[in-house]
């Protein structure tokens, strides 16, 4: 009965020509749901989703500065969030309509205000950590048994970087992550924005340069899990991936995620609504159904990224909350840090700064 | 430009009005422009649309052979020009003569409707040409343009190289066989671009078809690398354009009378010098034509070099994509795209008249 009404209410949407009306549409971060919850959302609202993924914030902050995307949601990186808030690009959202927001997690939306301040423009959906995956068996190989894997050095020492250059490591193509990593491995403010010591982190990063097989921001997943590179820098969620990927292939490839002891990047991927969104109410149907306690564990039950809903944390299979790569112990949270955006003229020097490391020029 | 090559400027004076008739359409259009406004959209595209109406107009009256319908025929592709080309040149030059802001879009000054002319006025005063000074403050640029050019001159010598032999030997095949030839030529063209580029990943790879069958032959012990290498892009560059550089060969040798080289052979030439002598001075139009059509695009390619090329290949094309995406500076991509354009225009312009002035010569 429901799909016949599923079907018809999207048959008369299209025939009237005003999709707006019945119709969300979602511009999510690739691999970041399970694919059952969008079916779900249709099935309870009886409003037709439209789901395309990005994978880059670059990408998403062009379309949202541009204008007119014709998205109802979309998921920016906190960092982002702030400049695009700035900009004007999204619409305060109407906490009337979204009851569930109770379910949130004060800790995360304490951290969140920083790039929206109140929280009155976007809620969180998932957070992590920017830290290293490693292959235990190839790395020891190389480096010895009683390599110290809870380290930096692991990867911004040269001497060893020269011998994991044999096995291969993939850096991430993001110098707002990659540059503040490099800085805070010498002691200086992760998030400066004093374009000097930013320079600072060039020292760090041009004697390893020739070491690193490629600068990417998905590739390495899969090339993780096969055992093609022995290292990467990346996202939390994205090596948990590759490691259980590894486990399922059953390919003698074994994948831990660290979080190295002199602190890492913690990042939020936020929700917010896009000034010009064609359908806000939808949006907000949207929202609050991400943000019921079942949905939201469901979601990372399947990615393996922690989420900003307390909620949701008793639903939470084991190998998620009880996994501290996922959710930190306090210890770890506590030498997290987070960053801010930059101004454009220091954001061209971060990205001139990158384009050295990489090419050489 | 295309279609100057194409119809060897023969209506210049026809050309020549239009086409300040589009530059002042084109300023209406690029000070009309701010982000989505259908509304300014419609005046600049009845304002284009009645500009070369009169042009065409003007013309038919002055030349009585010429029927309006006939001038429409020949208004067509200035009118194509004029909307794909010319228009959005003016934006991009707008926008690359305005200031970085937070806003949406991400520069300023941007026209507002409410102030009417003062409001255009007052935008054009706040336009300047800092940001075309700014790429000459760091190598950064024009290190890429040569690179670029480096690249798009080598892939295009190579293409030609690849792409003369097999245009030859397809004109001079069977007739019956001809248009099977040509089928096999534009047969990969059925599938996506990006495609085909990613399957050059999986066979140049180090766990790549290419360097397995090499192992397995015994020619090499370890993998060659291939990919994220230069030698990754020109491959890139010639497997995908090589089509473009055949077809207009093919089309000049195809309708060449083959008697003339019966003829060369009669009055004692080799089959070399013929070739020579006749074959290729007569191919020469194909050539250039390919070598535009290769040359011309791969100066700004960028998905070939990102996909295929490593950390080390500097082309424009990526540098503008930083400038756009990670820098969010519209304006200064912009002023990059116009250079860039320059850097292809002028040379091509100078190009086409001294070929002009060397046929008429000929004459």
């Amino acid at each position: 009965m429901t799909k016949i009404y599923l079907t018809l209410t999207a048959a008369t949407a299209l025939m009237a020509g005003m999709a707006a009306a019945d119709e969300v549409r979602v511009y999510n971060w690739s691999d970041y749901i399970d694919e059952a919850l969008l079916e779900k959302f249709q099935q309870e609202t009886g409003l037709t989703l439209v789901y395309d993924v990005f994978d880059s914030n670059e990408l998403l902050e062009t379309k949202m500065l541009a204008g007119g995307s014709g998205y109802d949601v979309v998921v920016p990186t906190g960092t982002f969030l702030q400049r695009q808030i700035a900009a004007g690009a999204f619409q305060k959202l109407d906490k009337a309509a979204l009851p569930n927001i109770d379910n949130m997690w004060d800790v995360i939306e304490e951290r969140t205000a920083k790039y929206d301040p109140g929280n009155e423009y976007a809620i969180n959906y998932m957070w992590g950590t920017t830290g290293i995956g490693v292959n235990i068996g190839k790395v020891k190989e190389v480096l010895g048994e009683d390599v110290a894997l809870d380290s930096w050095d692991l990867v911004f020492k040269p001497e060893n970087m020269e011998k994991l250059a044999s096995c291969g490591v993939h850096f991430l193509d993001a110098p707002a992550e990659m540059l503040p990593a490099a800085l805070n491995y010498i002691g200086e403010d992760p998030d400066s924005h004093d374009p000097e010591v930013i320079a600072k982190a060039e020292a760090i990063y041009s004697p390893i340069a020739p070491y690193i097989q490629k600068f990417h921001s998905s590739e390495y997943i899969n090339a993780l899990a096969n055992g093609e590179i022995c290292v990467a820098v990346g996202w939390s969620g994205d090596i948990i991936q590759a490691q259980s990927r590894a486990a399922e292939a059953d390919n003698g490839v074994e994948i831990a995620y660290v979080i190295p002891k002199e602190g890492a990047q913690m990042w939020f991927d936020m929700m917010a609504i896009p000034v010009d969104a064609p359908n806000p109410e939808g949006a907000h149907k949207f929202l609050n159904f991400i943000m019921d306690a079942q949905n939201m564990a469901d979601a990372s039950n399947y990615v393996y990224y922690a989420n900003g809903n307390k909620a949701s944390q008793a639903l939470l299979n084991k190998d998620v909350i009880g996994d501290t790569s996922i959710y930190p112990d306090e210890e770890t949270m506590a030498n997290t840090y987070t960053t801010t955006p930059y101004e454009p003229k220091v954001q061209r020097v971060v990205t001139r700064l990158w384009t050295k490391i990489k090419s050489g020029t | 430009m295309s279609t100057g090559i194409v119809s060897r400027g023969q209506n210049t004076a026809l050309g020549a009005a239009l086409i300040a008739v589009a530059v002042f359409g084109a300023l209406v259009a690029a000070a009309l422009w701010r982000g989505a406004a259908p509304g300014a959209w419609a005046v600049t595209g009845s304002l284009a649309g009645l500009a070369g109406f009169l042009a065409l107009w003007t013309r038919a009256g002055s030349d009585q052979r010429t029927s309006f319908l006939g001038a429409t025929v020949i208004g067509l592709p200035y009118a194509w020009l004029l909307a794909l080309f010319l228009v959005p040149f003016a934006i991009v030059l707008k926008i690359s003569l305005s200031d970085v802001a937070l806003a949406r879009p991400p520069y300023m000054p941007q026209y507002d409707p409410a102030q009417g002319w003062a409001g255009v006025v007052d935008l054009v005063r706040e336009l300047d040409f800092e940001n075309f000074v700014f790429l000459t403050t760091d190598d950064l640029y024009w290190k890429a343009y040569l690179s670029s050019f480096r690249i798009a001159a080598i892939a295009t010598a190579c293409t030609l190289l690849i792409g003369y032999p097999i245009a030859y030997g397809m004109a001079r095949a069977p007739k019956e066989w001809q248009a099977t030839l040509l089928m096999l030529v534009i047969l990969p063209f059925w599938t996506s671009f990006l495609i085909r580029v990613y399957s050059l990943m999986g066979i140049l790879g180090n766990e790549g078809v290419l360097n397995g069958a090499l192992i397995r032959a015994g020619l090499v012990s370890e993998p060659i690398q291939i990919l994220n290498t230069q030698m990754a892009v020109y491959i890139g560059i010639v497997y995908t354009y090589l089509p473009f550089m055949i077809l207009p060969i093919y089309a000049a040798l195809e309708k060449m009378d083959e008697s003339l080289l019966e003829a060369a052979e009669d009055l004692g030439c080799s089959r070399l010098q013929a070739f020579w002598l006749v074959t290729f001075p007569l191919s020469r139009g194909g050539i250039i034509a390919g070598c535009f059509l290769v040359f011309i695009p791969t100066m700004g390619e960028f998905v070939i070099p990102s996909l295929l090329g490593g950390a080390g290949t500097l082309m424009i094309g990526k540098v503008l994509w930083e400038e756009f995406f990670n820098n969010l500076a519209w304006p200064q991509a912009s002023a990059v795209a116009v250079v860039l354009l320059l850097i292809l225009i002028i040379p091509i312009v100078l190009f086409q008249r001294s070929e002009e002035k060397a046929r008429e010569a000929g004459k």
